[in-house]
């Protein structure tokens, strides 16, 4: 029985790499924003067609109790700051998209819908609860991440919003 | 740990610190390959949690379920209380 501690530094440096692989970097803020194209309620929905806007962007899904909540605050933000060049953005998880259309009869949007039953896009945005908001500056880059939506959310998400529309 | 042999097996075949080491990769990657088993179940992603916010996977999805599973234990159990219904273990309540 000879167990040298160079072949359980080997084995641990191993069992450790094993371990690590899967783990994904977080999108922060400052980080560009990933390429969206996705379905949407007519026409593809792409972030590039939005380039040189402030791009609100929400993944939901039709069983997400907060989402519903959320979706009155999306309408105002549209009406409030649509003018001064903010596109809110909202991407449907749901696996069934018939799920999302029932939702959608039963609570108005009145914003850009976009659909993604794969959740592909989820993992680039590096989705870590639902619903999660990003908020994109004209640049392209991320300027806000919000995780979540209770109504005491709103102030913190619109002031960061307006700070984001005042940037170049 | 290493269960290699300081005697050939065959005698001539291959120098025994060959066999050790050739050994001690065989547990290497044995222990490679358990880890990467524990790696094959990954929890669902916040937005796969269709299915689990449904109702009925909730403790108290139905409520009438949920007072005759109460009432049964109370029955039986002689122990009742903290849930709203009285009980005195003779299954007659």
């Amino acid at each position: 029985m000879k167990t040298t501690p160079r072949s359980l530094l080997r084995l641990t440096a191993l069992c450790l790499a094993v371990l690590a692989a899967p783990a994904s970097w977080a999108l922060d803020a400052g980080a560009p924003a990933p390429d969206l194209n996705l379905p949407g309620l007519k026409d593809a929905v792409t972030l590039a067609q939005m380039k040189g806007k402030v791009v609100y962007v929400d993944f939901w899904a039709s069983w997400c109790g907060p989402c519903k909540q959320s979706f009155p605050f999306m309408n105002e933000l549209q009406s409030k700051y649509g003018a001064q060049g903010l596109t809110v953005l909202a991407v449907n998880l749901d696996a069934k998209r018939a799920d999302a259309d029932k939702f959608l009869g039963e609570v108005p949007a009145q914003f850009t819908v976009a659909f993604d039953a794969t959740g592909d896009s989820a993992k680039r945005f590096d989705v870590k609860g639902m619903p999660s908001s990003y908020v994109i500056g004209r640049d392209g880059k991320v300027a806000a991440v919000h995780k979540g939506f209770r109504e005491q959310d709103r102030k913190d998400i619109e002031s960061r919003i307006v700070e984001t529309l005042g940037t170049p | 740990m290493s269960t290699a042999h300081d005697q050939p097996l065959v005698a001539g075949s291959t120098p025994p610190t060959t066999r050790r080491a050739l050994s001690r990769l065989g547990l290497a990657l044995i222990a490679a390959a358990a880890g990467l088993g524990g790696c094959a179940m990954s929890p669902p992603q916040p937005w796969e949690k269709g299915n689990l916010a449904l109702p009925e996977m909730t403790m108290g999805g139905d409520a009438l379920d949920q007072r005759f599973i109460q009432h049964i234990y109370g029955s039986k159990e002689a122990a009742s209380g903290g849930y709203g219904v009285g009980g005195g273990g003779c299954g007659c309540n």
